[in-house]
């Protein structure tokens, strides 16, 4: 195995320029992906996950979005300096992508098999009978039933957890090396959210793709990453193995975020209330100095708000940005 | 959960396969009806004046505003013409000058709004002012300029018949695109912000592939509809300028020709404006059927 990773995003910021300024959306991101690997991405509405997960496609609108700085190399080649042509060879061969609404995302005057078979024929030069044969595959693969027969059908003759699983199938028709998947089952509910799951973990071990999955479900998190990077307003709070994670979060937010996942035995207590995090997050056309989260934080003390804490780590495969907390594990 | 649980919790939905366009387009009844007409329509202009071959300016005093007859299945004009073979001939010229300026409209129309809907800022601003110019102009006396204009050059250039012929088509659908510009532009603007849209965006199409495979599709719908009307549009519109005698010179009896020519005799010959105005009635009634069914049909949503 090589030591160049999958995808490494270096000190990204992305941005996009309003009437009232320039949002600020992405401060400063850093992340890997290894070969094979799933991540997670996990954070609150507007942490800008999606928005970096987005600029790694090239898919942010431009203008009025910019990557202000920062790199995003595939395989080594940075991908920001890149024309849109050249990102379009990129886009489904190697990187591919799922949204979160299945409903809409299909074109509704084509077959699935029809759409399938296009982005086939368009990126690996299939003929179209080997094009229709490929989608078939693939529609079975993704656990469509009868799926030679389906392959006919239009979007509308398919349910929100068939059709997520139709555009998964298409973003996997090529074979990508990487599947970024944006909050894939947040649309659905939550029996097929758990069949999709396993469907995408089942195809990760079967084509051996790597998945960046975004989510704000720290469920989701656990049941499907190996690792998993925590955003907080634009900047990484945390990262490490979600072992690591869940049994000793380090910083305050993660903490939070883990303590407001509902549980079945009630936590501390039958009658308690779920834990919540006070606040909400910054304004995003706002620059303080100090630590995005001081605001919100238990363990806010001064220095908090004069300096970015920088990232500490405690061992090789966990890191966080915080001066004044300790990795423990949460009392039950 | 054990196994690969998402195969096995799957029931297999029991319906029917999708139809095919053409099953759509022929479970519309009218459609096909309006399909049959306007085939038998053209088959009549094309194939009619070689089998009825009275010539079409054979003039005979005797037989002036006769009623249908053996010998005049039409009956016959002032001139004691027969109608029947003015019919048919003329019928080439109308429908072929519905047919192209339907073309010209759509295709110019189709062209401006979707560059427009397509590109936001100063173009999109810059066409829709120009579509507004051309709706806000008035047609007739700009219809007549532009003859005056360019006329005598176009004959010279291509011959007298096939000149007015170009002219006609150009003025007519030049002048009827913007409903189709505006149709399109609104359609594109809605489309384009469509999930599946960045979707194929996502899995690497580009802006032209975006376009042809994916926005235009969903936008025909409204713009075969208008594209039907505006058939039936040009072919007034053809008649009026032939009554204006701008149009086709006056020994070239298209439907609106004859139409205008009758409306003198209305009381005493009805005949006369009632068989071109059949026959501009049926052409475009079945026009807007076959339009129906077409959107229908491009439309696998609609299961009738």
């Amino acid at each position: 195995m090589t030591t160049t990773p999958l995808l490494e995003i270096r000190d990204l910021h992305t941005g996009f320029h309003t009437d009232e300024g320039l949002v600020r959306s992405v401060r400063g991101v850093s992340l890997t992906v290894a070969r094979g690997e799933t991540l997670a991405l996990v954070g609150e509405s507007g942490c800008g996950k999606s928005v970096t997960a987005h600029s790694v496609l090239k898919l942010i609108p431009m203008p009025p979005g910019q990557i202000t700085s920062g790199q995003i190399l595939w395989q080594g080649r940075d991908l920001v300096p890149l024309s849109i042509r050249e990102m379009n060879r990129i886009r489904a061969r190697e990187i591919a992508i799922v949204f979160q609404e299945p409903m809409t995302a299909l074109n509704p005057v084509y077959s699935v098999g029809e759409q399938i078979a296009e982005v086939v024929r368009q990126h690996m030069g299939l003929g179209r009978r080997a094009a229709v044969d490929r989608a078939v595959e693939m529609l079975d693969m993704v656990g469509i039933p009868d799926a030679r027969r389906r392959v006919g059908d239009y979007p509308h003759q398919f349910s929100g957890g068939m059709r997520q699983r139709v555009m998964i199938a298409m973003a996997l028709a090529c074979e990508p090396k990487l599947l970024i998947a944006d909050e894939p089952t947040t649309a659905l509910d939550v029996t097929i959210q758990a069949q999709i799951l396993d469907m995408l973990q089942d195809m990760k071990e079967r084509l051996g793709t790597a998945i960046l999955l975004i989510t704000h479900d720290m469920g989701v998190v656990a049941e499907t990453a190996e690792r998993a990077v925590v955003m907080y307003a634009g900047r990484v709070v945390e990262e490490g193995t979600v072992d690591r994670l869940f049994s000793a979060p380090a910083h305050p937010y993660t903490r939070g975020l883990i303590r407001s996942i509902p549980r079945l035995d009630g936590g501390q207590g039958r009658h308690k209330r779920l834990d919540t995090i006070a606040g909400s997050i910054p304004s995003q056309y706002a620059n303080p100095p100090g630590c995005r989260f001081a605001p919100r934080c238990p363990l806010a003390q001064a220095d908090c708000l004069a300096a970015q804490p920088p990232m500490t780590s405690p061992s090789a495969d966990h890191h966080f940005a915080c001066f004044h907390s300790v990795p423990e594990a949460i009392a039950p | 959960m054990a196994g690969p649980s998402h195969q096995t919790t799957l029931t297999v939905a029991d319906e029917p396969r999708a139809p095919t366009s053409w099953q759509r387009f022929r479970k519309h009844r009218m459609a096909v009806v309006g399909t049959v007409v306007l085939g038998l329509l053209v088959a009549l202009v094309l194939l009619g004046p070689l089998i009825w071959n009275v010539p079409i300016d054979k003039i005979d005093f005797r037989a002036r505003l006769a009623m249908p007859s053996a010998a005049h299945p039409l009956g016959t004009d002032d001139l004691g013409q027969d109608l029947l073979a003015r019919l048919l001939y003329g019928g080439r010229v109308s429908l072929a000058v519905g047919f192209a300026a339907m073309l010209v409209a759509v295709v110019i129309g189709t062209l401006v709004g979707a560059v427009a809907g397509m590109s936001r800022g100063p173009l999109d601003a810059f066409l829709m002012w120009l579509t507004d110019l051309f709706l806000a102009l008035p047609t007739l006396p700009l219809l007549l300029l532009i003859i005056y204009l360019f006329r005598d050059a176009l004959k010279g250039l291509v011959g007298p018949e096939v000149g007015v012929f170009v002219l006609i088509i150009a003025v007519v659908g030049g002048l009827r695109w913007m409903p189709v510009a505006r149709l399109v532009r609104a359609q594109f603007l809605t489309i384009r912000e469509r999930e599946f849209v960045e979707a194929a965006r996502a899995l690497g199409a580009s802006r032209l592939r975006q376009v042809v495979l994916h926005i235009l599709p969903n936008a025909l719908g409204p713009v075969i509809v208008a594209g039907t009307i505006s058939v039936a549009e040009a072919i007034i519109a053809e008649s009026t300028l032939s009554f204006l005698g701008l149009g086709f010179p006056p020994d070239t009896p298209t439907w609106g020709r004859i139409l205008f020519d009758a409306k003198d005799f209305l009381s005493i010959a009805p005949h006369w404006a009632l068989f071109p105005g059949l026959a501009i009635f049926l052409t475009v009634l079945s026009i807007n059927f076959i339009g129906d069914g077409l959107r229908d049909a491009l439309d696998p949503r609609k299961v009738r």
